[in-house]
């Protein structure tokens, strides 16, 4: 039996016995303990590694809400308004025009001369005046392939001319609110709202699906971006799982250079509740300590910024109307139900405080039904949830992830466009959450936002948005809030804090390698601590390396 | 791409209306080819006795019908059915009991070769009225209801005569130009859902069980008309119309192909020759037989 023993500058633990330490010792990949040399030593003979002795260790950070395509849009060229490192290291710098985008594009098309498509990705005009890229503008990029953009939110796709002559686009009376027309009565090339989203995806050769599914590959790349985070534990949030891509998830994580555990959630889509809830709770039977399986995700409302988030009174600040419900209330009725049942974890997205509502009510008949007193069900972005919904949400076990990132990225449009100032002010209410004992998480929803969590809690922490104001200072938490919400948090939310989340006896050996110690430097400078690389069930994975 | 586009009707409606017995009655009795496309996480979508085969992607049912599912890709599964050989004769695409049918209609707009033929929304007599009550529902039905060309209301035989007045009162007064059709057991005949009627056909009769409900004629204008200005009559005018479908002669020469459903009309030019005459079907109770004569001679009725 080897045990080795880590030296670090310092260990934040994340467990309030023992705060802090300076050594860790692991055996079997997993942690004997952690604490001084000498106390280590009485488990016997040791080698001690000081390739930490200057770094800072802190519990693996754990990503609640993302998607392995994070991994596989890098397939694609990366055309948004900020620097994003790709699976490989290298940091793509953001774009801050037009001229950019199309030069960024031709190099994409130039690099793959043989791809019938030509894709990017992460496009967000916002940033620049809301400025309307337009076919023409793509046609510099490429003329004789389809070019596809697809906008950050991934709510809007851009085309050239090419590829909107292969929709059958190209013509003049297309008249959809979907489709704005140019002066020449064409489309201009911006493709708004999924019916018309698919079609000329679909008839270009887009595998919209594909590219948010993600591939054996992307799932590579996926956990190497998560190396490059400090994430040694992350969702897949979610995949429309069958027998046999399970099989190929296991195999894939089964190497023994794989550097993560993957938590793949089964998607509510295509089953009835009844073989939704038998089909989940069978394969979280082939669980591996890198792919645990056995949880399911649902999708009760669309999203804020598409105005399809369902909304209590007054709604949207626009005059939009109500948002779209993606499950029926009798089907999430029966889901939950079959779900305590069975023990299977259930978290359900819910974006708009209607469908927060309806999720609240949905479980608190169904758990009169079933009494389950550890269900953990989680609801998803939650992100205009009110202190009322919160208090009930404590009293019934449910347990939230916020969506800290999006309050950065998209805050200033939803203070001036989708709910207004105070609504926008206490979206992603972490302090409420917190305060009224929900359980709590924060999260990326990568590749809509890039994965980090110290980027998240920094979020979190400054609450600042991308204008660089602070919206909803009443919501802001603490650096050691935020660090307890990335690690601890993530782990109980997926019913795995016994497993991961601290650096405590017993746990996987997991560990986040940071170049500084995220409890001194100032907040502000949370996110831009350099992360060295993980240790993942004893295994070290350097960034630079990986 | 010289054949007519592949029709497509959208049957909507919540959970519970009847939605898949509907369909399950037209793949028993319509003769059609029909694709059924099904998008809702239900339970098998097919009768059982009339599935012939399964694998993952399609379920072939008797008389040359298939099913699949659409997930999120419904244009590229529409895209796919529309390319099968031999082609179906018709899309029957039921949507999620919380989808919103017109929407789904627009992703049709753009693609080449497929129709929206209309939306049928199967409302459930006994419990509409209280699904339309629940707070969390009630814009999503009323969306329903508004972009419904048929409303099958399903399931009278569950309410009394007076409830079926009383409920067929609300869904009329919630719906506009809506064609609201009673059944029991989603039993409304194909040629009302469809308007698959062999055109034109003398003496034309409704098929299937239901035809003592309904009436039809064939209204044979005695030479070219404005086709656009017929359809709009026959949609828009108050004649207790659920369905018209045929040729006219146009002016100037040419055939055109009206299509109506309910409210619903399209007017195409017809690239091949055929027998002139629109076959009108309504509802016997509402039928206004007078008021369509005034837009031209009527073939008399067969005895």
């Amino acid at each position: 039996m080897t045990t080795t023993i880590y030296q670090a500058r310092k260990i934040i633990t994340m467990s309030h016995a023992r705060p802090y330490a300076t050594h860790v010792a692991v055996r079997e990949g997993k942690i004997l303990g952690a604490g001084t040399l000498e106390e280590l030593a009485r488990w016997g003979d040791y080698r001690l590694d000081t390739t930490f002795a200057d770094k800072v260790l802190m519990p693996g950070f754990v990503e609640g809400h993302a998607h392995s395509a994070e991994g596989s849009v890098w397939d694609g060229a990366y055309v948004g308004w900020f620097d994003r490192a790709d699976p490989a290291g290298k940091v793509w710098e953001g774009l801050k025009t037009v001229d950019a985008v199309v030069a960024r594009m031709r190099d994409a098309a130039a690099a793959k001369p043989d791809e019938p498509v030509v894709v990017g990705w992460g496009l967000d005009p916002i940033y620049m005046d809301n400025v309307r890229v337009t076919r023409e503008d793509l046609d510099r990029a490429c003329a004789d392939r389809p070019v596809v953009v697809l906008h950050a939110s991934l709510h809007i796709m851009n085309m050239n001319t090419k590829g909107l002559e292969l929709a059958g686009l190209l013509k003049s009376g297309v008249n959809h609110p979907g489709v704005p027309l140019g002066q020449d009565g064409l489309p201009i090339g911006e493709l708004r709202s999924p019916e018309i989203m698919g079609p000329a995806a679909a008839k270009v050769g887009f595998d919209r699906g594909k590219a948010m599914e993600g591939s054996p590959e992307g799932l590579r790349s996926y956990a190497r971006l998560c190396v490059r985070a400090g994430v040694t534990t992350a969702t897949d949030l979610a995949r429309s799982l069958t027998d046999e891509s399970v099989d190929e998830a296991l195999k894939i994580t089964g190497a023994p250079d794989f550097p993560l555990c993957l938590v793949p959630f089964r998607i509510m889509a295509g089953m009835t509740p009844e073989d939704l809830v038998a089909f989940t709770a069978g394969i979280r039977k082939k669980s591996t300590d890198r792919c645990d399986l056995g949880r399911i995700k649902v999708v009760a409302d669309g999203s804020i910024q598409g105005f399809t988030a369902r909304m209590l009174w007054p709604g949207y600040i626009n005059g939009a109307p109500n948002g779209l419900w993606y499950v029926a209330p009798d089907q999430l009725a029966q889901i939950y139900e079959h779900a305590l049942g069975a023990g299977v974890l259930v978290h359900t997205h819910t974006n708009g405080n209607e469908a927060t509502e309806l999720a609240i009510e949905t479980l608190e008949s169904a758990l009169k039904k079933v009494p389950a007193r550890d269900h953990r069900f989680t609801l998803q972005h939650c992100q205009l949830a009110s202190p009322a919904q919160f208090k009930r949400m404590a009293r019934l076990g449910m347990c939230v992830n916020l969506f800290a990132n999006h309050h950065f990225y998209w805050g200033d449009e939803h203070y001036a466009l989708t709910v207004g100032p105070e609504r926008a002010e206490r979206m992603n209410a972490c302090r409420t959450a917190l305060d009224t004992g929900v359980p709590m998480t924060i999260h990326s929803d990568a590749p809509v936002t890039p994965l980090g969590p110290l980027f998240t809690a920094w979020a979190a922490v400054t609450r600042l948005t991308a204008s660089g104001r602070v919206q909803g200072e009443g919501e802001k938490i603490t650096v050691p809030e935020a660090l307890e919400a990335i690690t601890l948090g993530a782990a109980f939310t997926l019913g795995m804090d016994d497993l991961i989340g601290s650096i405590e006896t017993g746990k996987r050996a997991d560990f986040a390698v940071l170049e500084d110690d995220p409890l001194e430097v100032a907040p502000e400078a949370l996110k831009d601590i350099p992360v060295w690389g993980t240790v993942q069930g004893g295994r070290v994975f350097a960034a630079a390396t990986i | 791409m010289a054949r007519p586009a592949l029709p497509v009707t959208v049957i909507g409606g919540y959970l519970g209306a009847g939605k898949t017995t509907l369909v399950n009655q037209l793949l028993r009795h319509s003769g059609l080819r029909l694709a059924v496309m099904v998008n809702e996480f239900g339970a098998l979508p097919i009768d059982r006795d009339l599935i012939e085969a399964e694998d993952d992607a399609l379920i072939s049912i008797s008389g040359g019908c298939v099913c699949c599912e659409f997930g999120d890709d419904l244009a590229g599964a529409l895209l796919q059915v529309a390319g099968m050989d031999p082609r179906p004769d018709h899309i029957l695409l039921e949507s999620s009991g919380v989808a919103i049918p017109g929407s789904i209609l627009t992703t049709l707009l753009f693609l080449d070769g497929l129709r929206g033929d209309g939306v049928v929304v199967v409302a459930d007599a006994a419990e509409i009225r209280n699904t339309a009550a629940n707070t969390y529902l009630a814009d999503t039905i009323q969306r329903q209801l508004d972009d419904a060309d048929i409303l099958v209301l399903n399931k009278t035989d569950l309410v009394s005569e007076a409830e079926l007045a009383e409920v067929t009162g609300w869904v009329r007064s919630h719906t506009k130009g809506t064609r609201i059709v009673p059944a029991v057991h989603g039993a409304v005949p194909h040629d009302v859902l469809l308007g698959s009627v062999p055109l034109p056909r003398r003496g034309h009769k409704v098929s299937g069980h239901a035809e003592a409900l309904f009436r039809s004629r064939v209204l044979q204008p005695d030479g070219p008309v404005d086709p656009v200005a017929l359809a709009r009559a026959l949609a828009e005018g108050d004649l207790g119309l659920v369905r018209a479908k045929g040729y006219v002669a146009r002016p100037g020469g040419g055939l055109s192909l009206i299509q109506v459903v309910g409210a619903r009309w399209t007017v195409e030019d017809a690239t091949d020759d055929h027998q002139t005459g629109v076959v009108c079907i309504g509802l016997k109770a509402t039928f206004d037989a007078d008021g369509l004569a005034r837009l031209g001679p009527l073939e008399p009725v067969p005895a």
